[in-house]
């Protein structure tokens, strides 16, 4: 059995076992390790891809129920950190360890796609699924405020 | 510091001598296209121009990916951006921590205070080492020369790279003596500083340890028993061997480990396991019945003398102002985020071993022992960790991955879950502190006791005998605070679970003691906390300026908004002087911090903006056990599975962390854990105001708050 979808743009086919969560199709068998395994029970985020554009936990996903869909991930963000949420956290400088970061990412790009001037509030709601052990939050809302605000002038 | 500078200089002579690197493998991905040089343990210079700079410490979120090459460079001139980082294979000899016994270990808040003045000889040594090769070629005097930026400058704008030099001043003898500048000329230490792995970090290409691939590859997952320290009675592996993609089942002293071509599917496998366990003497523990094993030891058990002034106990029989408290602190687990994992493979009687870890050299030691090696046949390679906190100075993972590998012949990663990772730590233990104090007239106090009791980490981890004081028991046990007489000592105790070193280790144990303590006397003398703690600091001017500093930045007196509460916190730890304010209110009944003031005197600083990072990341860390967090046990089994039960502070619960850093030309101090021991004192300080309760055993709970 085979699954056909799309990954950062690109159409792929998944062979694993129907069950198999999208983010072990991710990292074991596409080979994007970009996307974490954290916990398994969507309790941290980790594993935060969009699946047609809505922040998902990858861990939570079974590869049967993907056919034909958009799948991203951080990889699929930029390569050459461009985009305006990768500026922002370069100035920030907001990784420590880094393991929670592309969730993060994620979690603020789907954000940013609906609400381009988000309050703290509007941060928190979106990013609180989101753990992070470093203690990363204060710079990551001070580098979303940024993104948004390079986003609205863009 | 002569000795060690001198015990250094050998140890760098004997290598460009003995050629000690030559041992040491390059991973591809980082070799450089030239023949690569290693003029000492810490510069690889290619032909290329490539230059490799070595960290001996793991980067697990500290910053020393950027902070250990920002002192080598200082004094080798070069650009930053344009060098490459590479953390040491194991080689105690050149990259021991002498601050942690010699240990190539990361931890103890140590990385800077360790390398502050070796990394930057290091980095002098090679530079004066291409100058001399320079002289050498061009044949001129050496101190027409200089260096900057990669190049030996020569008069009439002669300049030649550090790459077409490498060759010739690696063959040179390392300089016994080289000038440092002083640090009023640092061009890199001291200033802020972009982080070099922050660009990988963003778009998913940095490698941790369980992103390691090798060509061949097999996952591993292992069923470990459920109560810490059982073992494998007799296992059914029918059931598994038959599933999809499984490759074997290895019986490894630790549990049972299925192999099989991608990692979800061994552990589908692993689930369908039958093993039959002996639990062990584990199966009995209970939080509960072990924190009693502690109070009682506390009473009947050997008290080891820290610090005795005076004959306190006499002073305090005396008086008829008396103040007795005892104070308790729970289990946690580190819970990185990053899971347990290691890889491994065995091929030719030579095992390679790639992954995170805190202790390379012990990873190499142990693990040669553990599948019947010689050490220099195990080598390390560390990737980034996806968190440390302590739990991966530990190296049982890397054991068992070592073993399957063994077994199986193929290159194996091992994966633990989030439920192996929060249900097999080695978790920071309880404690008990059983304090007393008289009070003069003045409202001060007169004499104090102080007895902590607690199970010794540095017993487990390196076999300290338990008639000796451990060194990591004792962290913060002596506040600051002037008292005619005292007594501390300190009591160990095994309450049966294994335990490890958590981030700021005993200093939260007896932080959260010593702040809650005067606090207390300071309201049963009728005074201000922050007052209070001032007047008791005559000759103390570290600890007093941070105290006014954090005071005043917080407005430490001035009106709150309805429903908000301070408190404050003080103390010394990796000889960094640090004081906290802490800002609470409640929301239906549970802890809302708003905000943490922080003023820190750690020294000389190498990255303040890392500086800041490291406090913010402590804050959210040392909250999230102050008021979140307990591991419970029953019948020997971790109750905590995964985040639910075992919550880490979110965006949402984040407070404000506003900073001071004190300039000061002192010595460096570490900053990687301090700010994690001061919240939970702070705000049990803040609560006291607030509602009248003190709470005297962690965490803070809402039902907990509700009880007192």
């Amino acid at each position: 059995m085979s699954t056909a979808f799309q990954v950062n743009g690109k159409a792929v086919t998944a062979h694993a076992e129907p069950d198999t969560p999208l983010l072990w199709v991710l990292r074991d068998e596409l080979g994007l390790t970009g996307t974490k395994f954290g916990c398994g029970a969507a309790l941290c985020g980790a594993c935060t891809v969009h699946i047609d554009g809505k922040p998902t936990r990858a861990c939570q996903e079974p590869v049967s129920g993907l056919s034909g869909s958009k799948v991203s991930t951080i990889e699929g963000l930029s390569k050459d950190n461009s985009h305006p949420l990768q500026v922002a956290w370069l100035k920030h400088d907001v990784p420590q360890c880094g393991y929670c970061q592309s969730g993060q990412l994620m979690s603020a790009a789907a954000l940013l796609q609906g609400n381009k001037n988000p309050s703290d509030a509007d941060i928190d709601n979106a990013m609180s699924g989101n753990i992070c052990r470093c203690g990363t939050y204060p710079r990551v809302k001070a580098a979303i405020k940024d993104a948004a605000a390079m986003m609205r002038n863009a | 510091m002569t000795t060690s500078r001198r015990t250094f200089l050998k140890n760098s002579a004997a290598l460009a001598g003995g050629g000690l690197l030559m041992g040491i493998s390059i991973p591809t991905a980082l070799q450089a296209a030239g023949t690569v040089h290693t003029p000492n343990a810490w510069v690889h210079i290619a032909d290329d121009n490539t230059i490799t700079l070595i960290s001996a410490r793991s980067e697990m979120g500290q910053g020393v990916y950027t902070s250990m090459p920002m002192l080598i460079a200082e004094e080798l001139h070069v650009d930053l951006r344009k060098i490459k980082v590479r953390v040491a294979p194991p080689n105690a000899k050149l990259y021991g921590n002498p601050l942690l016994g010699g240990a190539q270990l990361t931890g103890g808040s140590t990385s800077v205070r360790d390398g502050w003045e070796k990394l930057r000889i290091g980095g002098a040594q090679v530079r004066e080492m291409l100058i001399t090769a320079a002289a050498n070629e061009w044949k001129v005097d050496r101190s027409t020369l200089t260096a900057a930026d990669g190049f030996v400058l020569g008069a009439n704008g002669k300049k030649a790279s550090y790459g077409s030099l490498a060759a010739a001043a690696s063959k040179l003898p390392v300089p016994e003596k080289v000038a440092l500048k002083d640090p009023k000329d640092f061009t890199i230490v001291g200033k802020r500083t972009k982080r070099l792995d922050t660009p990988d970090k963003i778009n998913g290409q940095a490698q941790f340890g369980i992103d390691v691939t090798l060509p061949g590859m097999v996952y591993a997952a292992l069923e470990q028993c459920p109560v810490i320290g059982g073992t494998v009675k007799s296992y059914d592996d029918s059931k598994a061997k038959g599933m999809p993609g499984v490759v074997a089942v290895v019986q490894i002293p630790d549990g049972v480990a299925v192999v099989a071509n991608s990692w979800w599917r061994a552990n589908m496998a692993r689930k369908a396991l039958s093993i039959v366990w002996d639990e062990g003497k584990g199966a009995s523990l209970n939080e509960a019945a072990m924190l009693d094993s502690l109070r009682a030891a506390s009473k009947t058990g050997t008290a080891l003398p820290l610090k005795a002034v005076g004959e306190p106990e006499a002073v305090i029989a005396a008086s008829n102002n008396v103040v007795r408290a005892e104070y308790a602190s729970q289990l946690l687990s580190h819970s990185p985020l990053e899971p347990m994992n290691f890889t491994a493979h065995y091929e030719g009687g030579k095992m390679r071993l790639i992954g995170p870890t805190q202790w390379q050299d012990a990873a190499q030691g142990q693990i040669a022992k553990a599948v019947g090696l010689a050490p220099e046949d195990v080598s390390v390679e560390t990737t980034f960790l996806g968190g440390g906190f302590g739990r991966r100075i530990d190296i049982d993972f890397i054991i068992q991955a070592a073993q399957i590998a063994k077994a199986v012949g193929k290159p194996v990663k091992l994966v633990w879950s989030r439920e192996d990772d929060m249900t097999h730590d080695f978790y920071r233990p309880q404690s008990i502190h059983t304090m007393a104090a008289s009070l003069g007239a003045d409202g001060k106090p007169t004499a104090m006791t102080f007895r902590m009791t607690s199970q010794s980490v540095t017993g487990r981890v390196f076999g300290l005998p338990a008639p000796v004081q451990d060194p990591l028991m004792t962290e913060a046990a002596v506040a600051a605070y002037n008292i005619p007489a005292s007594r501390h000592d300190i009591v160990k105790h095994d309450a049966g679970l294994r335990v490890g070193y958590w981030r700021s280790v005993s200093h939260a144990l007896n932080a959260f003691a010593n702040e809650s303590f005067v606090d207390e006397l300071a309201r049963k003398a009728g005074k201000d906390p922050y007052a209070y703690r001032m007047s008791l600091l005559d000759g103390k001017p570290r600890f007093a300026n941070v105290l006014k500093l954090a005071a005043e930045k917080a407005g430490w007196g001035k009106t709150l908004p309805e429903g908000h509460a301070h408190g404050i916190a003080l103390m010394e730890g990796y000889d960094t002087y640090m004081a906290q304010v802490a800002e609470i209110s409640l929301v239906k009944g549970a802890i809302k911090v708003h905000k943490v003031t922080v003023a820190a005197d750690l020294g000389r600083m190498v990255n303040p903006d890392t500086v800041e990072a490291q406090i913010q990341s402590s804050i959210m860390f040392g909250l999230g056990s102050a008021t979140l967090q307990e591991i419970t046990l029953k019948n020997g089994r971790v109750q905590q599975t995964n985040f639910d039960k075992f919550p880490v502070v979110r965006m949402s619960q984040a407070p404000v962390v506003d900073i001071v850093l004190v300039e000061s030309t002192e010595k460096p101090g570490g900053i990687g854990e301090p700010a994690t021991a001061l919240v939970a004192p702070a705000v049990a300080n803040a609560l006291a105001t607030l509602t009248g309760k003190r709470i005297r055993k962690l965490p803070m709970t809402p039902e907990a708050i509700q009880a007192a």
